[in-house]
């Protein structure tokens, strides 16, 4: 008896003791992951928040001027320029885009052959899409002698430069965002592969439609999988940059109609050098992202299904 | 009685096989709309450059490699110089990524220590954090280290396992290798650092491959980090040249523009090709772009 505790008392201490090892070796092994939360991530969130109540040119020390920065923003007509085309670009093109990867996910899940060709190819754009060669391209597509307007002339239009003009310019650039459906497509097929079977044979012996069972079984099922997508495809969309920047060089242009946020931050900070200003540009953007996503999560609770009612 | 079942299969399968087709007909128009302007960029690249926008076709009528010649070296520097740039510091971020991320991973979903719960947390929370609220005093702090128009602010961040994407994608594959494995190696003698490198790190491949893969695509696609870091030419990466060369040339030469760009998307596609099981279970389980 007496033994038997030992021994129970000495296995609790060797682990208790393995524990504490553990703790030692966990932490040194987390050195590089440390060192990059402070110095890339913590120490420079910080510091952009004071920054983002201060003047500062990168040439003489930071100037603070309170809240100065953010009031200024109130009276910035380019940053209420730029909060416009941002919110066109994602309310327009994310659930368009979404809308297409559906789609095409429903019509490649019915059991199609060649699935698995069909599906990288429509994923290619999705890995191209951010790259300068794309916006280069899309340029040309979309200029004056381009191949959108190659193709009117054939139906006898006269097309505009649709990438020069102020009203199309930004629409070129929401469909470049619409042509890289493909990577929330495959994740809607996963996810379509997740539903069981038996419930679509359940539906249909209660003579339940195709169109029944697409409202009634599929959208549920798939919801929490759209819901992730739309999140993650608007966070992406808040942040686009490359896109605008090569199709206007830089500038936002035409008129500023395509001057995204993030090229607006860009131009306070690295063109004008008004680090403290940029620095309030970008703690409003996080704030815009952090209200978006939590506004989102709240109004998941009235579509988005979970089978366990949690 | 034969024939009647005839014409009953016949009215469900007739239907049915005209439906599938004309989904397959609706998906190929789909993909051909989609994909025109790629392959339209590839044949201008092969036309003679005052015919690029003359000539509408897919199959050019007049064929010239000139526009790759006269690309190449069109800039201040040859695009060697560019392509050795952007292949050094992709395969630099991949390095990185792979040592740095694979072992805070393999502590967060083996290791029980204290604090463990704090440093998952970070980790998620990393996740959705957007860099430009990082980038200004990033900047300052690389610019005081001397570091302006020099890889290291590109490359050093991820050593220091700052894409939390991936420690998260690598957490989820590690936790689903089973324990008893962990459990029979610390039996016999074998400590925490040996069990990652000798068993863990082994069995993590696909995980590993998928970081890789996406680390490249990224890194190599990445146009605003090395806008702002990187001013002088001979430090350019491939979108950076790809900048320089449309703001120097205008309209004028489409055609080697064109011809460069696509050889700037080379290894990318490549990837894609040799690497698509990895790409699309990635996309699958991690929502990755």
């Amino acid at each position: 008896m007496a033994t038997l505790g030992a021994m129970a008392a000495d296995k609790l201490g060797r682990r208790k003791r393995r524990q504490r090892d553990d703790t030692r070796i966990a932490w040194l092994m987390l050195t590089p992951w440390l060192l990059g939360l402070a110095f890339i991530t913590a120490i420079p969130m910080v510091a952009s928040l004071y920054l983002s109540f201060t003047d500062y040119s990168l040439l003489s020390t930071p100037r603070w001027v309170g809240l100065n920065n953010y009031i200024q923003l109130f009276s910035d007509r380019r940053f209420s320029k730029s909060l416009d085309v941002t919110s066109r670009y994602v309310f327009i093109s994310v659930p368009l885009q979404l809308l297409f990867a559906l789609v095409l996910a429903l019509l490649l899940n019915t059991g199609m052959r060649g699935l698995r060709f069909y599906r990288s190819a429509f994923y290619l754009p999705s890995l191209l899409g951010a790259s300068v060669t794309i916006a280069i391209l899309w340029k040309q597509v979309f200029g004056r002698d381009g191949l959108v307007n190659n193709v009117l002339s054939v139906f006898g239009v006269d097309g505009i430069s649709w990438i020069g003009n102020p009203g199309t310019a930004l629409y070129t650039l929401v469909i470049l965002n619409i042509w890289t459906f493909g990577s929330p497509m495959v994740i809607f097929l996963a996810g379509l592969k997740q539903i069981p079977k038996d419930l679509y044979e359940a539906a249909k012996l209660d003579g339940a439609s195709a169109f029944d069972r697409l409202i009634h079984v599929t959208l549920p099922m798939l919801s929490p999988i759209i819901f992730f997508n739309l999140i993650l495809q608007f966070i992406g969309a808040f942040q686009a940059f490359t896109s605008s920047y090569i199709v206007s060089n830089g500038s936002g242009g035409p008129v500023e109609s395509t001057l995204f946020y993030t090229l607006y931050l860009y131009q306070q900070g690295f063109t004008q050098f008004r680090m403290g200003y940029a620095s309030a540009l970008a703690w409003v953007l996080l704030l815009i992202i952090a209200g978006f996503t939590a506004i989102n999560f709240l109004l998941a609770r009235y579509w988005v299904f979970y089978g366990d009612k949690r | 009685m034969s024939q009647s079942f005839e014409s009953v299969v016949q009215s469900l399968s007739t239907p049915r096989a005209f439906r599938a087709m004309m989904r397959h007909l609706l998906v190929i128009a789909m993909l051909i709309v989609m994909l025109y302007p790629l392959f339209w960029m590839i044949s201008a690249s092969f036309k003679p450059n005052q015919t690029v926008f003359a000539d509408t076709g897919l199959i050019p009528r007049e064929f010239t490699w000139e526009n790759y010649s006269q690309g190449w070296t069109a800039l201040n520097y040859g695009f060697e110089r560019f392509f050795f740039n952007s292949t050094l510091v992709a395969v630099a971020c991949v390095i990185g990524n792979l040592m740095a991320c694979s072992i805070t991973a393999y502590v967060i979903a083996r290791l029980r220590f204290v604090g463990r719960n704090f440093v998952l947390g970070i980790v998620l929370l990393t996740i959705m954090l957007p860099h430009h609220v990082l980038l200004i005093p990033q900047y300052i702090m690389f610019s005081w280290f001397g570091w302006v128009n020099t890889f290291w602010p590109l490359v050093l961040p991820k050593f220091l396992a700052t894409d939390s994407f991936f420690i998260f994608l690598m957490v989820q594959f590690i936790r689903a290798l089973p324990i008893e494995l962990d459990e029979a190696a610390r039996i016999d003698g074998c400590g925490p650092v040996r069990l990652f490198f000798h068993i863990i790190l082994p069995l993590t491949m696909p995980a590993l491959i998928t970081t890789a893969i996406f680390t490249f695509v990224w890194t190599w696609n990445d146009f605003f980090t090395p806008l702002i870091y990187l001013s002088a030419p001979s430090m350019f990466t491939l979108p950076l040249a790809l900048r320089a060369f449309l703001d120097s040339t205008g309209t004028s030469s489409y055609g080697s523009l064109f011809a460069m760009s696509l050889l700037a998307l080379g290894p990318i596609v490549g990837f894609f090709f040799a690497a698509q099981k990895y790409l699309v279970e990635g996309i699958s389980t991690t929502g990755l772009k």
